[in-house]
């Protein structure tokens, strides 16, 4: 299979030269910028001198950005275990579903993964808002109530729309909205993989459903769970679009910061210290994704 | 099945109310098309939706053909530095979106300024270019997948009759390919359509993208117009994947959902 590259140099430049220039120019020369800048300052409103610097991380580890950076954190991983819970019974229906119905399962899974997130967000949008659709139910029933209540004497409240729209809730929502699907996919990658014969011998054996859930499904499928949280895990921190449309003041995230520095407080440097700084630690639920899977493979072995 | 619900009533009722006679979005007042007559004569939305789908036919075809050769370079090279690059190759996936953004912005302003003032479509330059550069690592990883059930004995045989290593290519490895080619494009494809932050960060006033127009709607005003476009682009999009789907099988499906992310 491999070919030793001196065997045929004329057919490997040709192959090799395209990609690695196009990833040299317009990928990792762009990022190495950032990363120069992220040591640099501010002289004039054009010019920034890289002088290695470290204030600008400094900068970053203040409280308030500290807050920020664990807060996108926190909901990155609310959401994650949000979507664990509601996927992995849709991926368990899945895998147990005949051949057919579970091609129509997956594609609606997919669908709205291959629909624009721009969309999905404006339709959630539709959905929270004060005058949205669960607020318009919620009054239809209240004033329902209301007149029972009224003609028994006991006249209510004027219904008070919920604030569901600019909230922290409101994010939370929305990325599990269009986080699920990423979720729901390895898992069931994994779980169609499973030998049904164990659960049948689980169950044969006395174990109830939930033992044999906890102690043979669970097991099993952890390299789809753990492939799910990090698909999961990784773009809900860095979520820029989620938070900007659907939270408010108090909901902002890591990314929105970043966007404020590069497009109106134009604190470059600050931004790119910023951008490193989630790049850490998108790097850093790899390797800990990676060790654990080694783990596993050494304890299999 | 509440997740199917969960997950198609917020887009069902977006589209149902993009039909509605009324400026609000709540009340049903009634059938009407009149907001697509609006949409349709909106030339800023026509004019952004055109350069969407420019952007994404031209970082397609660049995407598929990088993605290609990256595919078979992995694929038959033994080389110093294989794993290097493999990593480099996979981090335009996993750096999170608004950096690569930041660092596209930060490259077509400082060191490659993109003319503004081309005509169209030269001056979508930037917008394309960083479409490319996160685009064909996902197709690479579709065709090698492709690649792995090549059987090199028809290579061996092709050289055995004579064929060169231009004939190989085009007339075994290619046809082989053709699946993983098909997959690979219309993962370019939906990726540069449905892109909004890196697109954000390079476009300019004159060179919107029906993401980046949808959202400025969005954010200043509400009315069923954005309901109307966004079900065109939902329809497109679905018809699109049916279409993939109906060539190939469920092959697309099973690749996208297995090394796609």
């Amino acid at each position: 299979m491999d070919e030793s590259w001196k065997r045929a140099r004329a057919v490997f430049a040709t192959l090799a030269g395209p990609p690695v220039v196009w990833l040299f120019a317009f990928f990792l020369i762009p990022l190495a910028i950032i990363w120069a800048y992220s040591f640099g300052e501010n002289q004039s409103l054009t010019h920034i001198a890289i002088n290695g610097t470290l204030s600008n991380y400094i900068h970053a580890i203040k409280p308030l950005y500290l807050g920020i950076i664990f807060k996108s954190f926190w909901f990155a991983a609310l959401t994650t275990a949000l979507c664990l819970v509601v996927g992995f019974p849709v991926a368990i229906a899945i895998t147990f579903a005949s051949e057919k119905t579970k091609i129509w399962l997956l594609l609606l899974i997919m669908l709205p993964f291959w629909t624009n997130l721009l969309i999905r967000t404006y339709a959630l949008m539709a959905v929270l808002r004060t005058e949205g659709y669960i607020n318009y139910s919620l009054a239809f029933l209240w004033n329902g109530l209301g007149h029972l209540a009224a003609l028994t004497g006991h006249p209510m409240a004027a219904f008070q729309p919920l604030e569901l729209l600019h909230n922290n809730f409101a994010v939370v929502f929305g990325l599990v909205y269009v986080q699920l699907p990423f979720m729901v996919l390895p898992l069931y990658a994994a779980l169609d993989r499973l030998d049904r014969s164990l659960l049948e011998a689980s169950l044969d054996l006395g174990a109830g459903h939930m033992t044999t859930f906890t102690r043979i499904v669970v097991p099993l499928a952890t390299p789809g769970i753990v492939s799910g949280v990090l698909v999961t895990l990784i773009p809900s921190i860095g979520a820029y679009l989620t938070p900007d449309l659907l939270g408010g003041p108090s909901s902002q995230m890591i990314a929105n910061v970043i966007e404020r520095q590069f497009k109106t407080a134009n604190d470059w440097p600050f931004g790119a210290a910023l951008s490193f700084l989630l790049m850490y630690m998108t790097f850093l639920a790899i390797a800990v994704q990676a060790v654990v899977a080694r783990g596993r493979r050494a304890r299999q072995a | 099945m509440a997740v199917v619900i969960y997950l198609y009533a917020p887009l069902i009722t977006l589209m149902a109310f993009s039909f509605n006679d009324s400026r609000r979005n709540i009340v049903w007042r009634g059938f009407t098309l009149d907001w697509y007559k609006v949409a349709f004569e909106d030339t800023d939305l026509i004019a952004a939706f055109g350069n969407s789908l420019t952007i994404a036919a031209v970082s397609t075809v660049v995407s598929v053909m990088l993605g290609a050769l990256t595919a078979i370079l992995l694929w038959r090279f033994r080389f110093p530095l294989k794993p290097a690059l493999e990593g480099a190759l996979g981090l335009p996936i996993v750096v999170p979106e608004i950096c690569m953004g930041v660092a596209m912005l930060v490259f077509f302003t400082q060191v490659m300024p993109w003319p503004t003032d081309l005509i169209w479509p030269l001056n979508l330059g930037a917008i394309i270019i960083s479409h490319i550069s996160f685009s064909f690592s996902f197709v690479a990883i579709v065709i090698r997948g492709r690649l792995a059930s090549f059987n090199r004995e028809l290579e061996e045989a092709a050289k055995d009759l004579g064929a060169g290593e231009w004939r190989i290519f085009w007339d075994v490895l290619v046809p082989h390919m053709r699946p993983g080619l098909l997959a690979g494009a219309l993962l370019a494809f939906t990726l540069s359509l449905d892109d909004f932050v890196i697109t954000f960060f390079t476009s300019g006033p004159d060179t919107t993208t029906f993401p980046v127009k949808v959202y400025s709607m969005v954010r200043f005003s509400v009315t069923p117009e954005v309901n109307a476009a966004s079900t065109i682009l939902i329809v497109l999009t679905v018809a699109l994947t049916a279409l993939a789907l109906r060539l190939q099988g469920t092959d697309v499906a099973r690749i996208e959902a297995g090394d796609g992310v």
